[in-house]
């Protein structure tokens, strides 16, 4: 299958099940049942295909693979164009490896309209894997922004109590951002009169149009990450979602914020990325150490996690604008650790939540007599996201500090304390949880992890493991595309600063 | 000179005018009530006009020593005006008859309007602009005030009749100033003079200037731009149901068109002038629509509202004033002809036990009750939001990229932000709809023709983002002939 539209197979396939799934029609009970089995099937055939992707990529290589174009809008440059390198391989992998969990871990907790909850996640994850894969400003922006559908339902159909309200806060933040930066598009389409993103990140926008533009991307971006002060809406959104809307949030669609800066706002921008710079490392660094320690008193399970990944992004944006490669290296590991590492501690969390209906830390405590399994494997990712060497979480995060190290110690230290306090708040769930005594009389009866909820967490300690272990096998395919991506950068620069020198 | 052979591209509006009359004579002659038959023949001489509209080939044609064109435009827009009259000329009649309304005068009469409409699209001379303009005009107030047993409608037609006088009375005041200062009336005549080709050329002086804000501020009453707006929403109410549906499409499509035929024609060198006043009437058409309509209770009402703002996202593509900003309205309005009837559709489907509901809390629940018509409702409700994939992306896409291209940055931010205000009252009816509880289902079934609306303008709405090539293609040809010197 060497001439296969492999992307465009993986990114549609998951729709094709989703219409599979809206013709099932019979008793409740019978829909409900061969919608999910249709569903994982899809899911698990979209990530074996998506694997082909994997094999096939050549890492030697810095430029798109698996190109594939088609006319789209007659009249104007904007065309059907799919690629992939070794940045953003790593997402579409990551989209499709989540969605199957996600959609196995929903077995037991989703009961009511099944088979819309099916159709909604399978279209979410075409959105997603569409979105990664785009060569083409405006089909990018078609994907961005299409994800809002299905997870603005997602949320607020199958969501907690204050469900609507995150729903919408999230929509409208997410939207609001994303409308400045469609302008911004139309902006470069007029200046470089193309939309093929090859070709933008070739072209030199004049260093007052890219300050405006830079503004308008991040705009959206940072509210995607999301950035302090416009990550409100994370906590909300992520108490109120569905146990597999939390995994796919913070899984997936935080990483299209800072893949948006890696793909666009760096290669495109570069001098204007280097102007706000100094504003980027205050906002991580305020991220790091605030939502660090609003973590840290937090009393609701999930939204301490929100937290964590609100802090942890920070060190990806700290890691993109370093522009050292092992910063930017970091940063990308950090995202695909975060995304498997956060994304199962809020399956841990949904695994008690089924259980119990609750949230609260105070409600739990000394589960680790009652479910041994399920301890050992919260306290596996709890060690991933504090980043103890051997797990995922530690790479990324040492390769970051490194990067931004390089640049400006002062920045480095600042982010280093957010280590610290990672692991004070993490450790102080992890006890409140599992250790100490069995004193709530319904936690007696607890049972420890069935049979699929084991299959939905060995995937995932693997692969922390395996991150953790060796990860030169995950960094490899990167360097090609990274090098080249600050080549270009260190070359854009060189000849801003040329032109500056040249014009006194 | 023998002037029989300029009647060729009359020949749809002589039709349609020759069997307007037949079939008015054949209702009041038979006496037992044929309002079905009539409805049906009038869809079908509807239908034909289309195919005589799109028999007449792409060159520019004048008829009426040039007070009268067909060109690729005004095909354009003749075809979205015919197919939006026959759809809710369809869409009515099964109301018309549940509620016992039913008489032969109302789809006479939605083809006299029409006919109104093809000719303001048409119109190359003030003079035969006025004439579409009233004729239309005229029969709509009729319509509006058609359930005459009912208070509110009749307060709305005597409302919508009180304000449109005015409005014709301000186009009458603002052409007559014109005439004055430029001694013509004729489109061709007054572009020249503007631009200047002519021996005697005019200045853009106070006179001509006056005269052009009176004209636009007749228009923008006729398409309901802020600050002349008021009507719409107490029309919208107040109005039959299936004539608020034939308010909101038609002639939203033909007024628009006439819009940009004006200041594309003879005020194509005026552009400076009246750019401020499109872009003013455009930024607060977009933000009183988006915030007048978050606190709307009634659908009809906030449909109203919704229109506004759609009107003022095409106004943001007139306001660019080039062909790529005409090009994004003709797309703007087929998409939003699309998604209008398609929503009219759900809402003359809204009853309760026989009895007509409007409030929007009454869709509590739909996604349990009718999930097909919940998935209908939703995906326009996306659509009028211009989230993608869906096509009212694309629209508003379009006419934004003509403003960014036109520099008009101010104008752009300010649109787009007032489209994220729109996006909650549209998500407010998704959540009624998904999140909220079920109270009274609706009755069922729907009907054919309902469904079969409801199934066609979704499945275009989806569809577009797949295959835009036609409507895309099309809509360019049609607005280069306004712009013979770019091409």
């Amino acid at each position: 299958m060497n001439d296969w539209p492999l992307l465009s197979l993986t990114t549609f396939l998951p729709s094709l099940g989703a219409l599979f799934i809206l013709t099932i029609r019979g008793e409740s009970e019978v829909v409900a049942r061969n919608a999910r089995a249709v569903a994982l099937l899809t899911s698990i055939a979209t990530f074996i295909v998506s694997l082909f992707i994997a094999v096939k990529f050549n890492s030697a290589s810095p430029d798109f693979q698996f190109k594939e174009t088609a006319t789209w809008f007659p009249g104007t440059t904007i065309s059907y164009a799919m690629g992939v390198d070794g940045i953003s391989m790593w997402f579409v992998l990551l989209s499709t490896f989540l969605t199957p969990i996600c959609i196995l871990s929903a077995f037991g907790a989703v009961k009511t309209r099944v088979k819309e909850y099916m159709v909604c996640f399978l279209v979410l994850e075409t959105m997603m894997v569409g979105m990664f894969c785009a060569l083409d400003l405006v089909l990018f922006y078609i994907f961005f922004e299409a994800v809002l559908i299905p997870m603005f339902i997602i949320i607020g159909v199958w969501g907690g109590p204050r469900r609507v309200y995150a729903a919408f806060k999230f929509f409208l933040y997410t939207l609001l951002g994303s409308v400045l930066m469609l302008l911004a598009m139309l902006a470069m389409y007029f200046d470089a009169h193309t939309t093929d993103i090859p070709s933008l990140m070739a072209h030199s926008f004049p260093f007052a149009l890219q300050l405006w533009l830079w503004l308008a991307f991040f705009a959206s971006f940072a509210v995607k990450v999301p950035m302090w002060p416009v990550h409100t809406w994370l906590p909300d959104a992520h108490v109120e979602a569905p146990t597999a809307g939390s995994v796919i949030l913070a899984g997936v669609l935080l990483k299209m914020g800072a893949y948006g800066f890696l793909r666009f706002s760096l290669p495109m921008l570069p001098d204007a990325s280097v102007y706000f710079t100094p504003l980027v490392y205050t906002m991580s660094i305020v991220a790091v150490i605030y939502t660090s320690l609003v973590a840290l008193v937090q009393e609701d399970m999930k939204k301490l996690i929100a937290y964590s990944s609100v802090a942890h992004m920070g060190y990806v944006t700290l890691g993109i604008f370093s522009m050292t490669t092992q910063g930017v290296e970091g940063a990308i590991f950090q995202m695909l650790s975060h995304g498997v590492v956060s994304g199962a501690l809020f399956l841990c969390v949904g695994v008690v939540y089924d259980r119990m209906h609750t949230r609260e830390i105070k409600r739990y405590g000394g589960l680790a007599t009652r479910m041994p399994v399920y301890a050992t494997v919260f306290m596996l990712f709890t060690m991933a996201s504090v980043g103890l060497p051997g797990t995922s979480g530690f790479v990324g995060e040492f390769l970051v500090l490194l990067g931004s190290f390089q640049v400006n110690s002062w920045v480095a230290f600042f982010a280093a304390t957010g280590l610290v306090l990672g692991a004070a708040y993490m450790l102080v769930l992890y006890r409140g949880v599992i250790f100490g005594r069995l004193v709530h009389e319904d936690l007696k009866t607890i049972l420890d992890l069935d049979l699929r909820e084991v299959a939905v967490f060995v995937p995932l300690v693997l692969i922390v493991i395996w991150m953790g272990v060796a990860p030169s096998a995950f960094m490899d395919p990167m360097h090609a595309s990274v090098a080249k991506l600050i080549d270009n950068y260190e070359l854009a620069r060189a000849a801003h600063d040329g032109l500056s020198v040249a014009a006194r | 000179m023998i002037k029989t052979l300029d009647l060729v591209p009359v020949l749809p509006e002589l039709f349609m005018a020759v069997t307007g009359l037949v079939l008015l004579m054949l209702g009041v002659f038979r006496k037992e009530d044929n309002t079905r038959p009539i409805s049906v023949l009038v869809i079908l001489v509807l239908a034909a006009a289309l195919v005589l509209v799109s028999s007449l080939g792409s060159e520019r044609h004048l008829a009426f020593d040039g007070l009268f064109v067909a060109d690729r435009f005004a095909g354009f827009a003749k075809a979205l005006i015919l197919l939006a009259s026959a759809v809710t000329c369809a869409m009515s009649l099964p109301f018309l008859e549940r509620e016992k309304i039913a008489r032969f005068e109302y789809p006479v009469l939605i083809l006299f309007a029409t006919l109104g409409m093809m000719m303001m699209v048409s119109a190359n001379d003030f003079i035969s602009l006025y004439l579409g303009l009233e004729l239309q005009s005229l029969s709509l107030y009729v319509l509006a005030a058609y359930h005459r047993d009912n208070l509110r409608a009749t307060e709305a037609g005597l409302k919508y009749f009180v304000l449109g006088a005015l409005a014709s009375g301000l186009l009458l005041y603002g052409t007559s100033l014109l005439y004055g200062f430029a001694g013509t009336t004729s489109f061709d005549s007054l572009a020249n003079l503007f631009a200047g080709g002519h021996e005697h050329p005019v200045k853009p002086n106070m006179g001509v200037i006056a005269g052009l804000v009176f004209v636009l501020a007749g228009l923008s009453f006729k398409i309901s731009a802020v600050p002349f707006h008021m009507w719409a929403p107490d029309v919208y109410e107040g109005a039959p149901t299936p004539v608020t549906s034939f308010f909101a499409v038609a002639p939203k499509i033909a007024a628009l068109c006439l819009f940009v035929r004006v200041v594309t024609g003879p005020f194509a060198d005026l552009l400076e002038q009246w750019r401020q006043v499109v872009e003013f009437i455009a930024v607060a058409s977009m933000f009183v629509g988006a915030f007048a309509a978050v606190v709307q209770t009634n659908i009809k009402r906030l449909m109203a509202y919704s229109s506004i703002g759609h009107v003022g996202f095409v106004l943001v593509g007139i306001a660019a004033g080039s062909d790529l900003g005409i090009q994004g309205v003709l797309i703007y309005l087929a998409i939003y002809l699309f998604m209008n009837v398609g929503v009219f559709a759900v809402i003359l489907s809204m009853r309760q036990k026989g009895r007509l509901v409007e409030g929007i809390d009454d869709l509590a629940g739909l996604s349990k009750t009718n999930p097909a018509m919940a998935f209908v409702m939703a995906v326009l409700m996306f659509s009028m939001a211009g989230v993608p994939p869906l096509a009212g992306f694309w629209g508003k896409f379009y006419v934004f990229m003509a403003a960014i291209e036109a520099h008009l940055y101010t104008l752009s931010i300010l649109g787009v932000l007032s489209s994220v205000v729109s996006a909650y009252y549209y998500l407010r009816i998704i959540k009624i709809m998904y999140f909220d509880e079920a109270t009274d289902s609706f009755d069922r079934p729907v009907g054919h023709s309902m469904a079969l609306v409801m199934a066609v303008s979704t499945l275009v709405i989806l569809a577009f983002t797949f295959v835009p090539a036609p409507l895309v293609t099309s809509a360019k040809a049609a607005a280069a002939v306004l712009f013979p010197g770019a091409g």
